[in-house]
């Protein structure tokens, strides 16, 4: 069962072409990785796929309202709220019917209970993460979209992350994240969607890029397979 | 519903902001209190050091018939400024080097004889220091008491010179180094001559001549007469008759009530809404809320109305605390509320705009700062002190900024004057509109 699909997808800024002609699809339960180079359009792509922006061109298959969730690259949150508050506002703000449930189980979930009273901008980097990461996960949407969630985390904080996505994906949540960590790709993702300038250059498995590059390493894989084609 | 979550939301980050918080309480009361104070009690008079080098016998002056005692515009001039007598003119110019007084004034002790003489101008000296501001207001209040004696004392001069007309007309005795003559006068003078001439022979030479001497003393009684007219128009050349073209006419301390509270009214609402908005941009949440959680419209409404409705209750807490001093028209306290807000939500939506066009709070505070203060200063230039061409520029810029119409409505409101508050309150919608499409341009993505 299909939750997501683009087809012919484009963004222009100007006469800028950030994102030109990506299609791909996202069942349920799966998990995609976009990756590709500074500047390729991921974070682009994920806007568009999560209604922040319109795209120039193309057609995209969302699922209903409240159906997406997005977390940002940048942790999305107000600081000078507390955690349960940031979830609370959200909740209302993306029309769940029980925000009071909803928050309670996110708490649970992300192991933030002890801090729900605290100011976020009191909390570390790591656990101000988990807050942006439930914000998007308080309507339990059909897809979760992430841009590099893992960026700014230590290996355990990862590896905590990573623990709580694998178990929303096997509850049935379809992820598509972007990230500059090709091991991280290969590791947590059924498909990878190889973005450069813009242009979608590969939609496949990590195992199909390795294979196109005679490669069994993803990465240097990933790298060959860029400069082959003037990346 | 998102309208109050996000209200909701920002109340809260507001009162967790305890400077800012502090703020909001503190800055109504202390400009309350400030300009309460400022304009209930009396205006503190210059410190000026005050050196009189005229004899005390010397005081009283005679022009003519009377006598004036200098030491009454002495008096007029203490009013204006608060004296510190000095003994010599080092003393004066060491004082007023050392900045205990702003300014010296001298009264040079040849003055009773300058004035007395009525032929020359008498002069007193004025020694300045400190700013252009101490100096100017010095200078206001010294040339000012100064214009006032110059017209008591041409009075006297105008009542001196009738009293010569009147001699060299009429006649009469003529008091002049300690002895008396007696003046014929004109009009006596053209009498004996008329007397003479008729006592002459019809074919005497002599009866040409006197007849000639008599019509001079003709016209010369005609004219003298008709100059004291003229010598009392000189002494107060130009009078001044006070009209109201239009709308009524505000006192200068209640305008300056008006100022108050637009300026007060100007700077929370900015700072507020611009300063939120930024803050979403800052925080990152504005991508989250503007992927259709919350629309442009929304979100910029919800910011301008939060801003208005603490903008609004600053300046009316504001106001009431300058009506503990300053007497305000209190049956009117709905239409202050009524222009308040329509010049918190005009504020509001510009500090909106500057909100969505800026990514970050400090920089939106100083941006809102920068275009603030300059509207304000445009907003209160008077017509005459610039060229007409500069003025309706002045006029254009103050036009599509709130400031200008704020302060007329709350004019309007306060001090009923003129343009009427409808007309100022329409002029503040229409910038609200397009403040808000300027807004909603900016947040674009």
């Amino acid at each position: 069962m299909t939750s997501l699909e683009a087809h012919g997808l484009s963004k222009r800024f100007g006469d800028r072409v950030a994102v030109h002609d990506v299609s791909f699809s996202l069942g349920r339960g799966e998990v995609l990785a976009i990756i590709g180079p500074n500047g390729a359009g991921k974070t682009t792509l994920l806007s568009m796929l999560a209604g922040g922006l319109e795209p120039s061109e193309g057609e995209l298959k969302l699922p209903p309202a409240g159906g997406i969730g997005w977390v940002p690259q940048q942790t999305a949150v107000y600081s000078k709220l507390s955690v349960a508050e940031n979830l609370r506002l959200f909740a209302r703000l993306e029309g769940v019917a029980d925000a009071g449930a909803a928050v309670d189980r996110m708490l649970e979930q992300t192991g933030l209970r002890a801090r729900a009273g605290d100011e976020v901008g009191r909390l570390s980097g790591g656990n101000r993460q988990r807050v942006n990461i439930a914000i998007g996960l308080i309507s339990e949407p059909a897809v979760l979209l992430l841009d590099e969630p893992t960026s700014a985390l230590d290996p355990r904080q990862r590896a905590r992350l990573w623990e709580f996505i694998n178990d929303r994906v096997l509850a049935g949540t379809s992820v598509a994240f972007a990230t500059h960590d090709i091991a991280e790709a290969e590791r947590y993702a059924g498909a990878v969607l190889v973005l450069a300038d813009g242009e979608m250059l590969f939609a496949g498995s990590p195992a199909g890029l390795g294979a196109a590059e005679h490669e069994n390493d993803l990465e240097r894989a990933f790298v060959a397979f860029l400069a082959e084609r003037g990346h | 519903m998102a309208l109050r979550a996000l209200l909701g939301k920002d109340l809260r980050i507001l009162r967790r902001s305890p400077a800012l918080l502090a703020l909001l309480i503190v800055y109504p009361v202390a400009i309350a209190l400030l300009i309460g104070l400022a304009l209930s009690s009396s205006p503190a008079r210059p410190r000026v050091a005050f050196l009189n080098e005229i004899p005390p016998n010397q005081a009283t002056i005679q022009l003519g018939s009377q006598q004036i005692n200098t030491t009454r515009y002495e008096q007029e001039l203490f009013q204006a400024i608060q004296p510190v007598p000095v003994g010599s003119m080092a003393e004066a110019l060491a004082d007023v080097r050392d900045g205990s007084t702003i300014a010296a004034l001298i009264i040079p002790p040849q003055l009773p004889e300058e004035l007395a003489s009525a032929a020359q101008t008498a002069y007193v000296q004025v020694i300045y220091n400190g700013n252009a501001i101490n100096q100017a207001l010095v200078q206001t209040a010294i040339e000012s008491k100064l214009a006032q004696a110059n017209a008591l004392l041409a009075t006297q001069l105008s009542h001196v010179a009738d009293s010569y007309i009147d001699l060299l007309l009429s006649g009469g005795e003529l008091h002049f180094l300690g002895s008396t003559y007696d003046v014929l006068g004109l009009v006596r003078a053209r009498t004996a001559l008329a007397a003479i001439e008729t006592a002459l022979p019809r074919s005497s030479p002599l009866r040409q001549r006197i007849a000639t001497v008599e019509n001079f003393a003709q016209i010369a009684v005609s004219h003298l007469g008709g100059s004291k007219k003229v010598i009392a128009a000189v002494a107060a050349p130009i009078a001044v008759r006070q009209r109201v073209v239009s709308g009524s006419r505000t006192p200068l301390n209640d305008y300056a009530v008006a100022v108050a509270v637009a300026v007060s009214l100007m700077f929370v609402c900015i700072l507020l809404a611009s300063g939120m908005l930024a803050l979403e941009r800052e925080e990152n949440t504005l991508a989250r809320l503007r992927r259709g959680l919350v629309s442009a419209g929304l979100l910029l409404s919800e910011k301008g109305i939060l801003a208005a409705i603490l903008g609004v209750a600053v300046s009316f807490a504001m106001l009431c605390g300058i009506g503990l001093f300053v007497p305000l028209g209190w049956g009117r306290a709905a239409l202050w509320l009524l222009a308040m807000a329509g010049g918190g939500l005009a504020f509001a939506a510009l500090g909106v705009a500057i909100g969505a066009i800026v990514h970050e709070v400090r920089a939106a505070s100083l941006l809102a700062l920068l275009v603030s203060l300059p509207l304000v200063f445009l907003a209160l230039v008077p017509s005459a002190s610039v060229s007409a061409g500069l003025y309706d520029v002045i006029r254009v810029v103050s036009a599509v900024f709130p400031f200008k119409a704020a302060l007329e409505a709350l004019d309007a409101a306060i001090n009923q004057s003129q343009p009427s508050l409808g007309i100022a309150l329409a002029h503040l919608a229409a910038l609200i509109v397009g403040f808000g499409a300027l807004s909603r341009i900016a947040l674009r993505p």
